[in-house]
């Protein structure tokens, strides 16, 4: 079997999320070094405090402020910490019921150890210095055997509300194509265009992905094709794409190579822009070192008649 | 309306740390063609089609399309898909029978987890304002759940592992187990949570066929009826719910029938040993149940997949006459979320 090929993948979006005006109240609070919960129609405060009650589904609005001390609900010792959590030191993640709340807030304990960290046990909340209307504006918690924290007097009412929060997302990944991408890929680099036929219908695909979409087969036998091929469609690119150096505009097509039962697609070069048409016989054009062709430029071959490429729109 | 529906084939791959020379397709297919093959039927032959899987396991966008080549979806076919496990694609297709349009379905699922960091992978499943930017990984809410369990005097450390080392034995009996025999209970991942408590991650997917009626009963010799399935949800918030127990499971469970006689065997979906403690609770099952036979998600937790295989597993020991009444369970999302039951039963021997 040849070797697995691999890449780093990584995905990352920055989520825009807008707020309800509880949340909204919530996260305004904690950059305001207030923290608000919720009152449900049978007389609990909810923290964190939510939108809707969970139970009746009645929309909830009244908001009441609670300590910013707690009492811990349950823990978990995390002794190696993952990146984006909130401390980067061995800590507990803790359920904290806040003085004055009736359910528990999810966050960090920082302790020096499992031994120091218990259910029952009083924790503070310990705010972060930069606070932007975040969860993150808590930094953590820390243990406490102080009195019960004051309560400011706060009456959920903000001049300058937050009304979103962006919340950056990334996952780093190890990608693999898989058996039959892996042996198109691998015959790139060597300038050879190799799909793979289907063992029922015969039809032969480029690139390949391991099955036939009609049959629902593996398809396994592998057919050498082009390099010549056939523009069947193609459409005309105005705008300049981020970081790509092609001047436009250019034309961007599907490109049946000869011998394919479908068509790829690939960018038109070497003739102006508006003289591609279908049925222009085309050839791949490699760069020197590059995995795959930098483009595809006409043969000079007579144009393809139209029915040799109908079925491969 | 009251249409019979039963399970007529099962099958799975071999779960394995890794699957990275396959792509999703590829270590689908096999499966596929094996659970047509064992009711003979071609993908030409099933009436609906429905998948589970989750895009963010492999980090492929849309790659449950891909995927659908392995089941002929062109020229188009009638077919679903849920971001959930398979599980809830099997609920799908189930009423997708009742009412009637399809009298066959076939139902799949997969998971990739090994291109990925899955502990990380699934905070994004979490609250997005409260929650998800704490990142709080898989393991760490379990360990919050099983500490619960240990305060309130329903579990502890001993009890925990020896969960683990009962469903890694039972696991020598299953070819397609990932983590199988005996395994250290190894260093604490979270505390209390050890490496033992914890699923192994892997690569793994399944199939399901559904038929109806006298369908079914021409496709196997001894379908695995549906008497029962539901799935209910706990409330959004962690801290909102308790921990130690699962009202959901239990009235799914009771809207599947469950409680009305009792079952002979029973697959867990708990993925963390203190999780089997709970769903014990919650369904109320004492030791005359054999629970987890396959060896349960601890021994195999091909993320997405792992739902419908307990479904798989209880209506295979059907199939071969090893149990008259099973129940099946699976879960998805945080410190058991969500919960689906459902209730198989065999005709009468």
């Amino acid at each position: 079997m040849p070797e697995v090929l691999k890449a780093p993948l990584t995905v990352e979006f920055p989520f825009t999320r807008s707020l309800g005006p509880v949340q909204s109240a919530f996260l305004t609070g904690l950059r305001e070094r207030v923290v608000l919960g919720v009152r449900t129609g049978d007389g609990r405060t909810l923290v964190p405090p939510v939108e809707y009650d969970p139970v009746t589904a009645e929309e909830i609005r009244g908001l009441v402020e609670v300590a910013a001390t707690g009492t811990v609900t349950t823990w978990a010792w995390n002794p190696a910490p993952r990146r984006d959590q909130p401390l980067d030191t061995p800590f507990a993640w803790v359920l904290v019921r806040l003085d004055g709340a009736d359910t528990a807030l999810l966050h960090a304990l920082d302790a020096p150890g499992p031994d120091a960290v218990h259910t029952g046990m009083r924790v503070r909340l310990r705010w972060a210095e930069e606070r932007t209307g975040a969860i993150t504006d808590i930094a953590c918690f820390e243990p406490y055997d102080g009195e019960q924290g004051e309560l400011t007097g706060h009456t959920g009412e903000f001049e300058d509300p937050v009304t979103g929060i962006v919340a950056p997302a990334r996952l780093d990944y190890t990608y693999s194509p898989g058996r039959a991408q892996t042996a198109y890929i691998n015959a790139l680099a060597e300038q050879r265009n190799v799909g793979e036929r289907c063992p029922s219908c015969r039809k032969v695909y480029v690139p390949p992905r391991g099955a036939c979409p009609t049959c629902g087969l593996a398809t396994s036998e592998q057919v050498e094709v082009g390099p010549h091929g056939t523009v069947t469609t193609f459409c005309i690119v105005n705008i300049k794409a981020k970081n790509l150096d092609i001047e436009v505009p250019y034309v961007y097509a599907h490109i049946a190579l000869d011998g394919a039962g479908l068509a790829l697609h690939g960018r038109i070069g070497g003739i102006p822009y508006d003289q591609v048409r279908m049925g222009l016989r085309v050839e791949p054009v490699w760069t020197e070192g590059a995995r795959y062709p930098d483009h595809y430029r006409p043969t000079g071959e007579p144009d393809a008649d139209y029915d040799t490429y109908r079925e491969l729109l | 309306m009251n249409r019979e529906i039963a399970v007529v084939a099962f099958a799975q791959t071999e779960h394995r740390r890794t699957s990275e020379e396959l792509s999703e397709v590829e270590m689908l297919m096999p499966v596929l063609h094996e659970v047509l093959a064992r009711t003979g039927l071609k993908t030409a032959d099933i009436g609906f089609t429905c998948s589970g899987s989750s895009d963010y396991l492999a980090g492929r966008a849309f790659s449950f399309t891909l995927a659908l080549d392995g089941v002929g979806a062109w020229p188009p076919i009638s077919e679903s898909h849920v971001e959930m496990d398979g599980a809830w694609a099997l609920y799908e297709a189930w009423t997708k029978l009742l009412t009637g349009d399809a009298d066959t379905a076939l139902v799949y699922s997969y998971g990739k987890s090994s291109p990925g960091p899955l502990r990380d992978v699934l905070t994004r499943q979490l609250d997005p304002y409260y929650v998800a930017p704490l990142w709080p990984d898989s393991v760490a809410l379990a360990a919050l759940q099983a500490q619960a369990l240990i305060d309130a005097g329903d579990t502890d450390e001993p009890a925990l592992a020896a969960v683990a080392a009962r469903s890694r034995a039972d696991a020598t009996a299953n070819s397609h187990a990932q983590l199988r025999g005996s395994v250290p209970r190894g260093e604490y991942v979270v505390r209390p949570l050890r490496t033992g408590d914890c699923p192994p991650i892997g690569d793994g997917a399944a199939a399901v066929v559904l038929a109806a009626g006298e369908r079914a009963r021409e496709l196997c010799e001894r379908p695995a009826w549906i008497r029962g399935i539901d799935h209910r949800i706990e409330a959004h918030g962690l801290g909102v719910r308790d921990l130690t127990d699962s009202p959901s499971t239990r009235l799914a469970a009771e809207k599947a029938g469950a409680f009305q006689r009792p079952v002979d065997t029973v697959e867990l979906h708990a993925p963390f040993t203190s999780q089997e403690v709970v769903l014990r609770k919650a369904l109320k099952l004492d030791d005359s149940v054999r629970v987890n036979p396959s060896g349960g998600a601890l021994a195999a937790n091909p993320v997405m997949a792992a739902g419908l295989i307990r479904i798989g597993e209880a209506a295979a020991r059907i199939h071969r006459g090893e149990s008259d009444r099973a129940l099946a369970h699976a879960t998805s999302g945080p410190c058991l979320q969500q919960n689906l039951v459902a209730v198989l039963e065999g005709d009468p021997r």
